[in-house]
């Protein structure tokens, strides 16, 4: 299965990936040295962030450099701001309900 | 109407959990009634202009809530909702999953805790719910909010900042 988002932010090595790559495009190697990674760990971070769609590879020569997808956490942001209306919606029904229900009991 | 009332609403990403508190003006023993019982619930708990619609209702622990969110066009999502834990009238778990209309389940579900509090008249309810992953967290948003959305571009930053942290 593939990861998701919240598997990848679950990592706080992942969040700090990010949080550079939202800055600037990086390549593997370079991510390595700020974090003081061997490359193999960096591949395996990439990998997750990449399989959720949270970066995206460009090549450029012969390096690739990883770029934010900004898209995709619009994209999750977008279901939780309506998942957040639909519920202030429930609850402004159900306080309209419950002043109903105490008129009626006066 | 009190429109000052809370509404909060946080997102732990790490944890994936979502928390609710919302205030309301009344007695909390009248807000369990309207989270526990059915006649109560089909009232308010699907966002218009949706509804809701309770097929069967055993408020006990071990028992389950089976019932449909309707759409303007008639379509119906069915869910499942099985009380785990019940403490009148505090607090109350269940576990709620997606379901076909024969009532076959479709795992994982999310776990809710419903935690009742009142203070100087008003009720205030918690709500804390995990989400196994994300894809169904995306189904529990996509029954039937699509209309009432707007997109907010900005709010992306904020994101951001929330990972940071």
């Amino acid at each position: 299965m593939k990861p998701d988002i919240f598997q990848a932010i679950a990592d706080p090595t992942r969040r700090a990936i990010l949080t550079l790559i939202a800055v600037e495009a990086l390549t593997p190697n370079t991510m390595a040295e700020k974090f003081d990674m061997t490359r193999q760990a960096v591949s395996k971070h990439i990998k997750v962030l990449q399989e959720c769609g949270l970066i995206k590879p460009e090549p450029s020569g012969r390096e690739i450099y990883y770029h934010f997808n900004a898209k995709k956490m619009q994209e999750f942001d977008r279901w939780l701001d309506q998942f957040r209306k639909s519920w202030e919606t429930q609850f402004n029904q159900l306080e309209k309900l419950l002043s109903t229900i105490k008129k009626q009991k006066k | 109407m009190n429109n000052d009332l809370l509404f909060d609403f946080k997102l732990d990403k790490a944890a994936k959990m979502v928390y609710m508190t919302r205030q309301f003006d009344a007695p909390q023993a009248l807000v369990w009634d309207a989270f526990t019982t059915a006649e109560l619930l089909d009232q308010w708990s699907a966002p218009a202009p949706m509804r809701a619609k309770t097929k069967y209702m055993d408020f006990k622990v071990g028992g389950r809530r089976f019932y449909a969110m309707i759409a303007p066009d008639g379509s119906e999502g069915w869910l499942v909702q099985e009380y785990m834990a019940i403490s009148p009238i505090t607090n109350f778990k269940m576990y709620s999953t997606f379901a076909d209309k024969d009532e076959n389940r479709e795992m994982p579900g999310s776990e809710w805790d419903h935690n009742f509090s009142e203070q100087n008249g008003l009720t205030t309810v918690h709500i804390a719910i995990f989400n196994e992953s994300l894809p169904r967290l995306e189904r529990m948003l996509e029954l039937g909010f699509k209309e009432a959305f707007i997109m907010n571009l900005n709010r992306l930053e904020e994101v951001l900042k929330l990972i940071e942290r």
